[in-house]
């Protein structure tokens, strides 16, 4: 059914559609929508779910992790401080291996409050064990909501999974965007290490140092099978609902000599700065990282790369940038741009490509 | 009193009659109790623990439709290492601020599913009064189906005796080297303030009590609080074969004080009730604890003085005085 909405009403009415038995609900900016849209939705019958609304995001990620033990379906959704205050529970869920799924509208940390679009929140989560895709647009944000389910769930996955939208950039932009009847495309929840009581065991017992990393080898041997899972989640959204999505996406990125990488929306705004690139007689492409976990790496062929990162970690640098120059080899010219908001423009991106230097940094309004 | 003093000025025969009877009823309380153990005698437990005396009573009364939550606690050692148990329970051990929050979703989850399977968080002092209560306050206000049971050793006993909100006044741990200077923070005061449908106190040394109190609460749905005594051997520093003469002697000085409070209505349960009325001087329970070797005439004082106004206040509150 084609509606319009922002991001965040695509987001719930994903949910709805996905049909999760409890959703734990806290409310934060740019992220409270979602709760609302889905607290209306089980207050209206339209999502028979338990709805929690939890005293902190640590109980939200917590009421959650407790409901998925049972096996059933979970959801959550979240934003910046929220999101590293329930950082424990990250971990958590994802030892667990839980398949929860939560929304994160990407915001930047304080202090100062700053309630812009930044991504520091969720990079911060890299390491947890979650899968972490980045959309740009209402209707993928509706759509991966979707997938997030079906992949998160899938007994070779295993794996909780955050669908990261820029917080205003998308939460609160307003896009045409169309619903799917899901059907049997996400298949019954089956969490082989549900809570059973007639066959009781100890979860998360003391676990020594001669077993534990199993386990840890474990997280990584599903974050290894979610690629594939992926791949075969997106065709089959593709064959169902006719909307194709890929582990990246390429721009006019063929004969490229040059290109630019972003995740979230920039990864879009970038591909105008591609055509006016073009216009110059640059032959520039672009590449819109969309699964940050599993990191895939994308072909690159010896181009001039170009990455933005609206993130930073200190004393290191952009981490897409870094990721990107140890995985394929690249020295890539390093823009830090569109922290807490910061406006940024497809000229601005163009200017970027313009004046790259490889293997160097470049912080938008700081070194201009 | 008056009935062993009309045991005595009876026939000899009625004499015998009335005791047996007695003996009887003693006996049928006891064997209410199952037989049948979900904590196996493979626990990692130290040696005279409450917390698993506690825990063996817990569950015989939940019985095998229950899962136990558990964050970071003793118990988080007492049911095992991987990949053994000591629990024929299913067991969700999760971080130490987590426990009641996770049993949010559990219990919503077993109840959207239809199961009517107790949901019962099992956590100390410092994973309940300290690092847990936000959840613990969270849970109780949110109505949720559970039972949460603070075993309350009055201290982080699992990381090795660390001082705890729920650390009594006087008490030496290793972070109070010279003993504690605060009190110990009222926890039922504050869950009281929450309204659960139903909360009791019990203590390791009163099992059949404790059981009772377990049973009852499961009976009800909504959110139920348990606050047990602990009294723990290696922390609180007395031999290990005394655990339940130190938990005798806690109610016997009213500094711990067996009731439940059933929809606002308070009781007070089994040997309470004769120390409501007369009780032991607080040193009899401090002088034989060496955690309380540094207190002070001061502190003594204070904690009689403190056990006298809660008794008080307890006794105000079964009058209908508030």
């Amino acid at each position: 059914m084609l509606t319009f909405g922002t991001g965040n009403k695509a987001v719930a009415m994903a949910v709805r559609d996905a049909k999760p038995v409890v959703v734990a609900a806290y409310p934060i900016t740019p992220q409270t929508e979602i709760v609302e849209e889905i607290a209306n939705f089980v207050t209206e019958g339209s999502l028979a779910a338990r709805y929690i609304p939890v005293e902190s995001e640590h109980s939200s990620m917590a009421a959650c992790i407790g409901a998925a033990a049972t096996g059933v379906r979970t959801f959550t959704a979240t934003s910046s401080h929220g999101l590293v205050y329930m950082c424990e529970m990250m971990h958590m869920s994802a030892g667990a291996r839980l398949p929860i799924v939560m929304a994160n509208a990407n915001r930047a940390l304080g202090p100062g409050w700053n309630i812009g679009a930044e991504h520091s929140d969720s990079i911060s989560m890299r390491d947890t064990g979650w899968l972490q895709v980045y959309v740009s647009t209402v209707q993928e944000a509706y759509d991966a909501t979707l997938m997030a389910f079906r992949i998160a769930e899938h007994t070779d996955v295993l794996l909780p999974v955050m669908i990261n939208l820029d917080g205003f950039l998308l939460t609160h932009i307003t896009q045409t965007f169309e619903t799917v009847e899901p059907g049997d495309f996400i298949p019954p929840i089956a969490t082989p290490h549900a809570i059973d009581i007639n066959n009781p065991g100890g979860y998360g017992t003391l676990t020594p140092g001669n077993t534990h990393f199993k386990f840890r080898h474990d997280i990584e041997r599903g974050m290894q099978a979610s690629i594939p899972v992926i791949v075969e989640t997106e065709a089959e959204f593709s064959r169902r609902f006719g909307r194709e999505y890929h582990l990246y996406e390429e721009y006019r990125c063929e004969d490229a000599d040059v290109v630019i990488i972003a995740m979230g929306t920039l990864g879009k705004e970038m591909e105008v700065a591609v055509d006016i690139l073009r216009e110059e007689g640059t032959r520039a492409g672009a590449i819109r990282m969309r699964w940050f976990r599993p990191f895939i790496t994308p072909e690159l062929n010896g181009k001039d790369v170009v990455v933005i990162d609206r993130d930073y970690s200190f004393g290191y640098g952009g981490v897409l940038a870094g990721e990107l120059q140890a995985k394929s080899g690249c020295q890539p010219f390093s823009v830090i741009a569109g922290l807490g908001g910061q406006e940024v423009t497809y000229d601005d991106i163009a200017e970027f490509v313009r004046i790259r230097r490889p293997g160097t940094e470049h912080w938008f309004g700081v070194d201009d | 009193m008056h009935g062993v003093a009309s045991a005595l000025h009876a026939e000899p025969n009625q004499y015998f009659i009335i005791i047996h009877v007695k003996y009887l009823k003693k006996r049928l309380d006891t064997m209410a109790i199952p037989d049948e153990e979900f904590l196996l005698k493979t626990t990692s437990a130290c040696a005279g623990c409450p917390s698993s005396l506690i825990l063996r009573y817990v569950t015989k009364a939940a019985g095998a439709d229950t899962v136990l939550v558990i964050p970071a606690c003793c118990t988080s050692v007492i049911q095992g290492v991987y990949p053994t148990t000591a629990m024929n329970l299913p067991v969700y051990n999760v971080a130490f601020a987590s426990a009641a929050a996770v049993a949010s979703g559990m219990s919503e989850a077993f109840r959207a599913e239809g199961k009517k399977t107790n949901v019962i968080c099992y956590a100390g002092d410092g994973g309940t009064i300290d690092i847990g209560i936000q959840a613990l306050s969270g849970a109780l206000e949110r109505g949720t189906d559970f039972l949460y049971i603070c075993y309350d050793n009055e201290a982080y006993s699992n990381t090795g005796m660390q001082r705890s909100g729920a650390t009594p006044l006087g008490a030496v741990t290793t972070t109070t080297p010279g003993g504690k200077k605060d009190h110990k923070k009222d926890l039922d005061a504050i869950v009281a303030a929450h309204n659960p449908v139903y909360q009791a106190t019990a203590c390791a040394a009163y099992p059949q009590d404790l059981y009772n109190k377990v049973e009852k609460a499961l009976s009800i749905p909504g959110p139920k609080f348990m606050h047990i005594l602990a009294p723990c051997p290696p922390g609180w520093r007395f031999p290990s074969e005394k655990t339940v003469e130190m938990g005798k002697l806690a109610v016997k000085a009213g500094l711990w004080v067996l009731y439940e409070r059933e929809n606002g209505k308070l009781t007070i349960t089994g040997a309470s009730k004769a120390a409501m009325k007369k009780r032991i001087p607080v040193e009899d329970y401090l002088s034989v604890q060496g955690r309380f070797r540094k207190i002070t005439a001061e502190e003594t004082a204070e904690v009689q003085k403190t056990v006298e106004d809660t008794i008080a206040r307890l006794q105000r509150e079964v009058d209908g005085i508030c």
